[in-house]
């Protein structure tokens, strides 16, 4: 049975959103019964470091590309992205489509050639093998901070939705979302890990579906809800009440037009051409999965049948943000005004879209399938990260100080790096309050090290002319250029936001994006001149490294529908399409 | 020779069905003995909806990739 606390005046913020019943418990009892019950029941199958830390790496291309997407769906995707459409309208859904589909597709056809023939347990590791232990050094380390801070973002956000929606203590839900995943992880490794995130995969879209289908019945209709975001906007947001948030790119002809203070160079160069391509091809939590395919053609495919699937979240994440612009008769609010000295103490905030409309729709036991769908997210989100951190801080952190070990060692290192991780995740869980929303919390960490670790890999792919020395030197060019345009914004934003984001309306979304095209053209830049200027390795030793040196293996006469080329071409049609809609 | 794990579909299957079965039962206990404060649009019924689909889907999944039914 549900109660609905009255919209206003509004509630304080450890009350309880939704009362849950005997049908809603025992969903979420089944869930955590399995989900512990496959990290019991695999460890038998993770003693060794291929099946700890790379699943034996014998996945299905279907497999792999549902852990490729599930991996990245995590609390950021479920809450931060339904807040961020409350804060700026469909536009969010640009991370969808073009910051993410041309990248997973550049990644299964570009990419993942190099990084599966050199049998690479890591990115980092695959940058030992084209640049050395200094490159490798910087980007692991690099990877390990941020893949904790990531990993306590998803724990902070499971925390505030389980004390907003069940009234939980914080502490409380971090201790048990901490406890849970790592002992799945823990025990049975990327393999259960894996697993879990095909099986979160499932429950998310059966939990989310709910909301999209009936907020369209109650506007009637996506007239009905554009008619009625028009109307609410000036209640919602009195900053911009004249503005559209219903359409994605023309709105876009000047940064004063939307309520992202975005320009469209911001988007197709920033978030299209820097920001998602260093996400998606070489952060290793969603890497890592594709290299648990069992062969080449699978490791292509599976980034496809992820962006394919990819292409329709915003169904069950954008959708019910923009429903919630319409139907909420509440006022959300950012993150810093909501609390004790705030000016809207009490309210709910962004991020608290989604906990409402499922409140508003879901009756026992499909609540509890909402609520688990939410969960499982944070879960997958947590355990994408963890299992990247034990990978990278084993293979790359912590090998090279004791390189001849035994396999056993490796793997008790591995499950004892993940509790560390954990630990050092509940830490930083803390550190997300200080932010207006989730997600511009998570892009300015994107914009420290992905996108000039973007253009190394790149680089050092495609350019055979690339040296040891250019690679290393571009990419701490990149990370500090990046660090230090944070830093002025941060310290001068007036003035440095003009310059950085190249409009004074400039969001923070908008501020990250840019940063990013920057770092990544520095670290580009750097990489080259400095490659020019010094010694390049021969080829013989770029095998498998370098795209002109390596011969791939051709999809030759195979089938048209089996060719990965065929699906990545159907997807982004597809893709094409959907934007021209929304335009 | 280790020996070769269950498939994740089976287990996935396995999972919706007891989902589905939980959800399809609340929701027609509902139906009977309906709740002080139904959430909008109680009178279609989603739940019941929701829990079919559960419950079929897991089914697929479940005997299709049954262990010994040589699918992964």
């Amino acid at each position: 049975m549900i109660s609905l606390l009255p919209s206003f005046p509004a509630p304080p913020v450890f009350a309880s959103l939704v009362n849950l019943g005997t049908a809603d418990f025992l969903v979420i009892g089944v869930y955590f019964i399995f989900v512990l019950g496959i990290g019991f029941y695999l460890k038998h199958f993770a003693d060794t470091g291929e099946e700890f830390f790379l699943a034996g790496r014998e996945m299905t291309a279907w497999i792999a590309g549902l852990a490729f997407i599930s991996a990245n769906l995590g609390a950021l995707e479920l809450l931060g992205w339904a807040g961020n459409t409350y804060e700026y309208g469909i536009m969010a859904a640009h991370w969808y489509w073009i910051g993410a589909i041309p990248a997973m597709l550049f990644l299964g056809l570009v990419m993942m050639p190099f990084y599966y023939i050199s049998k690479t347990h890591s990115v980092p590791g695959y940058l030992l093998l084209r640049y050395g232990p200094a490159s490798r050094s910087l980007a692991a380390i690099t990877f390990g901070v941020m893949t904790v801070l990531m990993s306590g973002i998803n724990m902070f956000a499971m925390a505030k939705v389980m004390q907003v929606v069940l009234g939980w203590d914080i502490g409380f839900s971090i201790c048990i979302s901490a406890l849970t995943v790592g002992l799945y992880v823990a025990l049975g490794g990327l393999l259960s890990a894996i697993f879990n995130e095909v099986l979160q995969f499932m429950l998310i879209w059966f939990g989310a579906i709910l909301i999209p289908v009936l907020g369209l019945v109650e506007t009637g209709g996506w007239s009905g809800m554009v008619a009625r975001i028009k109307e609410n906007i000036p209640r919602i947001h009195p900053e911009n009440p004249n503005l559209d948030y219903t359409h994605m790119w023309r709105v876009m002809a000047h940064s004063s037009d939307n309520a992202m203070g975005m320009h469209w160079t911001g988007i197709v160069f920033g978030l299209g051409a820097v920001l998602a391509m260093g996400y998606w091809t070489t952060d290793f939590l969603v890497v890592q999965r594709v290299l648990t395919a069992k062969d080449l053609r699978a490791a292509k495919m599976a980034p496809i049948i992820g962006a394919a699937f990819k292409m329709f979240v915003p169904f069950i994440v954008i959708l019910p943000g923009l429903l919630g612009l319409a139907v909420l008769p509440e006022t959300l609010y950012p993150e810093n005004q909501i609390g004790a000295g705030g000016l809207h103490p009490g309210a709910h905030t962004y991020n608290d879209v989604l906990p409402l409309m499922l409140a508003r729709y879901c009756g026992p036991g499909v609540l509890g399938l909402g609520i688990t769908a939410l969960i499982a997210g944070f879960m997958s989100g947590m355990a994408g990260n963890v299992t990247a951190f034990s990978t990278v801080w084993t293979y790359d952190i912590y090998r090279p100080f004791k390189p001849n070990a035994s396999d056993a060692h490796y793997v008790a290192m591995g499950r004892w790096s993940t509790v560390i991780g954990i630990v050092i995740s509940i830490a930083a869980a803390y550190l997300v309050q200080q932010f207006a929303s989730i997600m511009d919390y998570v892009q300015s960490l994107f914009s420290f090290f992905i996108a000039p670790l973007f253009g190394t890999v790149l680089l050092g792919m495609l350019w055979k002319r690339t040296t040891s020395a250019g690679g290393f030197w571009g990419l701490l060019a990149g990370i500090v250029s990046s660090i230090a345009m944070f830093t002025w914004v941060k310290f001068d934003h007036d003035v440095a936001i003009q310059y950085v984001a190249l409009s004074k309306d400039a969001s923070a979304q908008a501020e990250n994006m840019y940063s990013a095209l920057w770092s990544g053209i520095i670290c580009v830049a750097v990489t080259v001149i400095v490659s020019l200027l010094t010694r390049p390795r021969p080829d013989s030793e770029l095998v498998g490294l370098v795209r002109s040196c390596t011969d791939i293996p051709p999809e030759g006469d195979s089938p048209l529908i089996q060719r990965p080329g065929f699906w990545a071409a159907i997807v982004i049609t597809v893709c094409f399409i959907l934007n021209l809609i929304f335009w | 020779m280790k020996e070769h794990h269950l498939s994740i579909w089976f287990i996935i299957g396995v999972q919706l069905v007891i989902m589905g079965v939980i959800i399809l039962a609340a929701s027609i206990y509902g139906l009977f003995f309906p709740p002080e404060n139904p959430v909008l649009f109680e009178n279609l019924h989603p739940g019941i909806y929701e829990g079919i689909a559960l419950l079929l889907l897991g089914l697929v999944y479940a005997i299709k990739f049954r262990p010994g039914s040589g699918k992964e």
